[in-house]
C-alpha cells in the first residue's frame, strides 16, 4: 500500500482539521466528511483504508453509522469519541470497531494505533507469524519461541494467544475473549481470563508487568501489538 | 433546631407523652393540693403546657392545653370532682386559663416556625458559598491554562519572525502543559459531578489486582517520569471483584497527587494485599508528608492545603474518598513519622483464588 486513504467522519471542524495535517504529514491521503449521511456517501464512493468515526454526529448516531458501514466495510474503523463510558466503548467494539479513542487523545497514539490496524490489512495466509520483537508462531507445529527458544504453552494458553495474533492492533474485549476461548457460558467468567492473561505475560512477556505484547485496555479488554507500532 | 428532641417521635407517641406528662404533673399538684391553693395550680399547669410546646408539634401541644384545662377544673377547682365552676370569678379564670394555654401553645409553634425559617436561610447561604468557593476555584484553574493557550498561540501567530526557535518550542511546550492540566480539570469535575449526582453505581468485575496497579502507573508514566516508584503485591493474593475503573481513578488520583508534589528523588511506594475479605492497598511516599492540622480536611471537597501551589481544584481527594465509599471502603491517611504520606485504602469484596487447572 502506497499512501493509505484514511477517512475521517467528524463534524467538529477545528477535530477535522487537526487530523487532516496529522495524517498527510504523516502520509496518508485524507478525506473528510462532517455528517452522518456524507460520511457513508464518501465511504462508498473512495472505498477508504481506513476509517475515523465520531460518534457524536448531528444528523445521525454513529453506533448507527458504525452498523451501517459494516454491512458491507470491512477494513478497519476505529472510533474517536468524547464519551469515555465502557459501555459506549464496548458496544462500539462489539459492533465491529477495531478500535477506541477517547477525545482528547495524544496525536501519537493515533498513528500508532492506525498503522497497527493497516497493518493487520495485509495478507497473511503464511503458516508461520514474526513478531518484530523475537516472538514466532509457527501454527503448523503449534509452537512458539520467543527469542529463538520454545516455550511451553498450554492448549488455552496458545489458543489465547494465536486470537490475539490474529487480531493484532484490535482491541478484544473481556466478553469476546471469553465466548472465544471458553464458550458462550463462560462470558461473565472473567476470573479465567485474568488469571491466563498473567500467566501468559509470565511466559512470552520479558517484563509481564510492562507488558510488550499484550496491552491492558482499561475496563474492557486486551490488545496484541507488535512492538514497533509503539 | 436540636432543642426539640421529641419531634422525631410518631404523632401518636408525641399525643401520649404530652398527656402523660400533664397527668404527672397534676398527680404531683393533687397531692400538694393542701398547700397550695387551686390558683397557683393553674400557673403551674400554665408552665407544664410551655414546655410540652417546647418540644412537640402543635396538636399534642393543644391537646396537652385541653387535658390540662378539663383536669384542673374537674380536681382543682371547687366544686372538685364535678366540671361545673360555681363562682363567676372561677368561670373566668377557667376561660382565661383556656385562652392562654391556647395563645402559649400557638405562639411557641409560630416560633419554632421562624426559628426552622432561619435555619433554612442559613443552610442556603452555605450552599451559595460553597457555590461561590467553586466558581472561584473553577474560573482560576480553568482560565489560568486557557490563558497560557491564547496568550501563547497569540505570540506564534503574531510574532512567529521575531520569536527564536528556542522561544518557539518553550511557548508550545507551555500550551501542552496548560491543555493537559485542563484535560485533568475537566475529568475532575465532570467525576465530582457522577459523585453529586449520586448516579455511581459500581460495576463489579473480576480483576488482578497487580494489573491494574501497572495499568495505572502505565497511564501517568509522563506524569511520573523518573520518580522511582516501587509496587509490591503479597504473592498469593487472590482476585477481587469491584468496579475496575472506580480503583484506577481512585490509586490515578493518589499516585498523581504524590508526583506533583514530593520532590524528585522520593520514592512512591504501592501495596496491595487481601485483609478478611478485604482489599487493601497502601500507597506511601517518602515526600514531606500533609500539615498535620489539615489531615482532617484533606478529603473535604474544594479543601486545598494552605501553602498549596496552583493546579489543583481540590477535588482530587474528595474524589477519591467519594469513590472508595460508593464501595463501601474506607480511606485513611497518615503521616509516617520520618515524613511522607500514607494512604490505607480497605474496600470489601468477594475474592477467588481460582485454581489454574480447573479449566484447561
Amino acid at each position: 500500500m502506497s499512501q493509505p486513504l484514511i477517512l475521517v467522519i467528524d463534524d467538529e471542524a477545528q477535530i477535522r482539521k487537526l487530523l487532516e495535517i496529522t495524517l498527510h504529514t504523516s502520509d496518508f491521503k485524507v478525506k473528510e466528511a462532517a455528517s452522518a449521511k456524507e460520511g457513508l456517501a464518501l465511504a462508498k464512493n473512495s472505498n477508504p483504508d481506513l476509517i475515523l468515526l465520531d460518534l457524536g454526529l448531528p444528523d445521525e448516531s454513529g453506533h448507527l453509522v458504525l452498523t451501517k458501514l459494516r454491512e458491507w466495510f470491512t477494513k478497519p474503523i476505529i472510533i474517536l469519541s468524547v464519551q469515555s463510558s465502557e459501555e459506549n466503548i464496548i458496544r462500539a467494539l462489539d459492533n465491529g470497531a477495531n478500535d477506541y479513542l477517547v477525545k482528547p487523545f495524544r496525536t501519537g497514539e493515533l498513528l500508532a494505533r492506525i498503522r497497527s490496524s493497516i497493518r493487520s490489512l495485509l495478507p497473511n495466509n503464511s503458516t508461520k507469524l514474526n513478531f518484530t520483537n523475537g516472538l514466532e508462531i509457527d501454527y503448523s507445529n503449534r509452537e512458539v519461541k520467543k527469542n529463538n527458544e520454545v516455550i511451553k504453552l498450554t492448549a488455552t494458553e496458545y489458543d489465547l494467544l494465536t486470537l490475539f495474533a490474529k487480531n493484532e492492533g484490535r482491541v478484544l474485549t473481556h466478553q469476546y475473549l471469553l465466548r472465544e476461548i471458553w464458550g458462550p457460558g463462560y462470558i461473565n467468567q472473567s476470573q479465567y481470563l485474568r488469571v491466563f492473561i498473567a500467566q501468559l505475560r509470565k511466559k512470552i512477556e520479558t517484563d509481564p508487568n510492562k507488558p510488550e505484547y499484550i496491552m491492558t485496555e482499561s475496563r474492557v479488554g486486551y490488545r496484541f501489538i507488535a512492538k514497533d507500532n509503539l | 433546631m436540636e432543642n426539640f428532641p421529641f419531634q422525631k417521635y410518631s404523632l401518636p407517641k408525641q399525643y401520649l407523652l404530652s398527656t402523660v406528662f400533664i397527668l404527672v404533673i397534676s398527680t404531683a399538684c393533687y397531692l400538694f393540693s393542701d398547700f397550695i391553693g387551686y390558683k397557683v395550680v393553674a400557673l403551674i399547669l400554665l408552665v407544664a403546657v410551655s414546655l410540652t410546646a417546647m418540644f412537640f408539634d402543635i396538636k399534642p401541644v393543644l391537646l396537652s392545653a385541653i387535658v390540662s384545662a378539663l383536669v384542673w377544673d374537674f380536681f382543682f377547682i371547687p366544686q372538685k370532682f364535678t366540671f361545673s365552676i360555681s363562682s363567676a370569678e372561677d368561670i373566668l379564670m377557667f376561660l382565661m386559663y383556656f385562652v392562654v394555654a391556647l395563645v402559649n401553645a400557638a405562639l411557641m409553634t409560630k416560633i419554632r416556625q421562624i426559628e426552622k425559617k432561619a435555619k433554612e436561610k442559613e443552610e442556603k447561604e452555605n450552599t451559595l458559598k460553597l457555590y461561590n468557593t467553586l466558581l472561584n476555584s473553577l474560573s482560576h484553574e480553568l482560565r489560568t491554562p486557557i490563558s497560557t493557550i491564547i496568550g501563547a498561540t497569540d505570540n506564534l501567530q503574531s510574532m512567529a519572525d521575531k520569536l527564536s526557535e528556542l522561544n518557539k518550542h518553550e511557548l508550545v511546550t507551555q500550551i501542552s502543559k496548560a491543555s493537559l492540566q485542563l484535560d485533568r480539570q475537566v475529568g475532575n469535575l465532570l467525576n465530582m459531578s457522577r459523585l453529586e449526582s449520586g448516579y455511581i453505581q459500581p460495576k463489579k468485575d473480576w480483576f488482578d489486582i497487580n494489573e491494574l496497579i501497572y495499568d495505572v502507573l502505565n497511564q501517568l508514566k509522563d506524569e511520573l517520569g523518573n520518580h522511582p516508584v516501587h509496587v509490591a503485591v503479597k504473592d498469593n493474593t487472590p482476585l477481587f471483584k469491584l468496579d475496575y475503573g472506580l480503583i484506577v481513578q481512585v490509586l490515578h488520583n493518589l499516585i498523581h497527587n504524590a508526583a506533583e508534589n514530593i520532590p524528585k528523588y522520593a520514592v512512591i511506594t504501592i501495596r496491595a494485599n487481601c485483609k478478611q475479605d478485604k482489599l487493601v492497598i497502601v500507597v506511601e511516599d517518602t515526600g514531606y508528608g500533609f500539615p498535620e492540622d489539615e489531615i482532617e480536611r484533606v478529603f473535604e471537597k474544594f479543601y486545598r492545603l494552605k501553602n498549596s501551589k496552583t493546579g489543583g481544584t481540590g477535588l482530587g481527594l474528595s474524589i477519591v474518598k467519594g469513590f472508595i465509599e460508593a464501595m463501601n471502603g474506607t480511606v485513611a491517611l497518615e503521616n509516617m513519622q520520618d515524613g511522607g504520606a500514607v494512604f490505607t485504602i480497605e474496600i470489601p469484596s468477594e475474592i477467588s483464588y481460582i485454581n489454574l487447572n480447573v479449566k484447561e
